[in-house]
């Protein structure tokens, strides 16, 4: 009994690890919820053949044998009932290929059927962040954002993947299942949210250095809620109005960032980098790594390198006050 | 008597490791270098002018890593908008053996900090000093004045000639003209 209790914490942890808002078994769109079924018909399949096959071992060897029995002797009663077992578990094992065969190709019917979708996103993977275009007929309806896609609920939206560098790999797990982002070439996959939340991605493709590092979040809205927040989206940023904040834009335009870094609205045209028109709508920085606050922007501006090794973003010469109003200006970019 | 030739064996191997040592956090106190050059052997007095070099640039110019790093910026800051790939649009050409304001790393540093009259701006504070000194020796390699090992192979994108690593190795000449293309309309 008292083994018993690890255990039974350590399996509820286990389950309790399904759960969550990166999780392919917590299903939240049609795609994921093919994938989740097929996985747990693969799961009870195989784990009751797993079990018959250990239940048989089990009483293979526990049953004993006379010790002098001649294996020349062959009594045809018995040869006939091992044939008839074979025969039976070859059988068995050929209708389990055939319909998992089956049942995978039924799978990716679903997965790679594009419906017609409303909204259309061109993602492209970079070293290490994810660029996220909002593609409209209307050419001044299209912007730029990064590391955070918003979709209406209940619609599917069809994703256009690209990489820039090397191969990455587009993962929502809650969502669907993965598509590598090829430079050079242009994989589509759909996803669609049943209910509105907070989806967290992953690049599923080892890229280098900060791999682990280039998360994105999918957050489903419903549909007037993402309009706002597209309409907000197109719109460039607003000039600061209090002196401390008009100092940051001073110094962020007379500084490295704009050799890489967009703002719409000011001289900022850099492409190279996450565009930071929004920034401070974002709920992370760095894809992912930290939580936008004042505190981390100001972290990530001073110390790029201790925070993510490796990372694109230089350490820049800056003065201990012009820290806070970059900041500032940078958070305040709604 | 194995071990004298394993010995050698992995400090040949251990050193080539040096080929592509990775600084990625440069120290922004020391984010200006202080090279001092000169472009022409005059100067008031009778001694010739001073000049200082640090030896940084060779920290630059043999390591991979530095030199694609600064292969990337090239284009990522629109180097190729004028330079095209090496071999000039508006700007001069990169790749042959004529260099204006000297060939030497200190030279181009000094090139892309300050800027030169006919078009070439400044880009003094606007590209950290690090990244610079990246960009200058991808520019040395695109002659080939850096060692081969640590030139850049083969470029993803279309290449208008053999790969950096793949060219002989360059001379570089002092002096030579400003392209008429660079010129100002007179």
């Amino acid at each position: 009994m008292k083994r018993l209790v690890p255990l039974l914490l350590i399996v509820t942890l286990a389950l309790a690890g399904c759960q969550g808002w990166q999780s392919a078994l917590d299903a939240h769109g049609p795609a994921a919820h093919t994938l989740a079924n097929m996985f747990w018909i693969f799961v009870a399949v195989l784990g009751t053949v797993w079990f018959l096959t250990m239940a048989a071992l089990l009483l293979a060897l526990r049953r004993r044998r006379p010790v002098d029995a001649d294996p020349l002797v062959t009594d045809p009663g018995t040869e006939k009932r091992m044939t008839m077992t074979i025969s039976v578990a070859i059988g068995l094992t050929l209708v389990t290929v055939i319909t998992f065969t089956g049942l995978s190709y039924a799978a990716q019917k679903v997965l790679y059927s594009h419906k017609d979708g409303a909204l259309t996103l061109l993602v492209t993977g970079q070293q290490w962040w994810w660029e996220v275009t909002y593609e409209d007929e209307q050419p001044s309806r299209v912007f730029t954002t990064a590391n955070e896609i918003h979709i209406p609920v209940g619609e599917p939206v069809l994703i256009k993947l690209e990489a820039s560098d090397v191969i990455h790999s587009f993962w929502i797990p809650n969502l669907t299942g993965k598509m590598d982002a090829i430079p050079g070439r242009q994989n589509q996959i759909q996803i669609q949210a049943d209910r509105p939340g907070l989806y967290r991605g992953q690049c599923a493709e080892f890229c280098g250095l900060q791999h682990a590092h280039m998360g994105i979040v999918v957050i489903a809205d419903t549909r007037e809620d993402f309009e706002r927040w597209r309409d907000h989206q197109v719109s460039s940023a607003i000039a600061p109005n209090d002196p401390e904040r008009q100092r940051g834009m001073e110094i962020f335009l007379s500084r490295p960032c704009i050799m890489c870094h967009q703002v719409r609205g000011t001289d900022a045209g850099g492409k190279v980098a996450p565009d930071l028109t929004h920034v401070g709508s974002r709920r992370t920085i760095g894809a992912g790594t930290l939580t936008t606050t004042r505190g981390n922007i100001a972290a990530w501006i001073v110390d790029p390198h201790g925070v993510k090794p490796g990372v694109n973003m230089p350490t820049i010469q800056l003065e201990p006050d012009e820290v806070q109003p970059l900041a500032s200006y940078l958070e305040g970019l709604k | 008597m194995k071990v004298y030739l394993v010995l050698p064996l992995v400090a040949f191997a251990l050193a080539a490791c040096e080929r592509e040592d990775r600084e990625y956090r440069a120290n922004p106190m020391t984010a200006e270098s202080q090279e001092k050059i000169a472009l022409v052997p005059l100067s008031a007095g009778p001694s010739g002018p001073t000049e200082y070099r640090s030896g940084l640039g060779k920290e630059y110019e043999e390591n991979a890593f530095h030199i694609s790093q600064g292969q990337r910026f090239y284009t990522w800051f629109n180097c190729n908008g004028c330079h095209a790939n090496g071999g000039g649009g508006s700007g001069p050409a990169l790749m042959d053996d004529r260099w204006i304001y000297g060939g030497q790393i200190e030279n181009i540093v000094q090139t892309i900090r300050e800027g030169r009259p006919n078009g070439m701006p400044s880009f003094r504070r606007k590209i950290p000093d690090d990244q610079i000194w990246e960009i200058a020796a991808y520019v040395r390699s695109m002659g080939r004045n850096v060692p081969k090992a640590a030139a850049p192979g083969r470029k993803d994108d279309m290449s208008p000639g053999p790969a950096e690593q793949r060219r002989p190795p360059g001379q570089v000449i002092d002096g030579g003209q400003v392209p008429p293309s660079a010129q100002m309309p007179q």
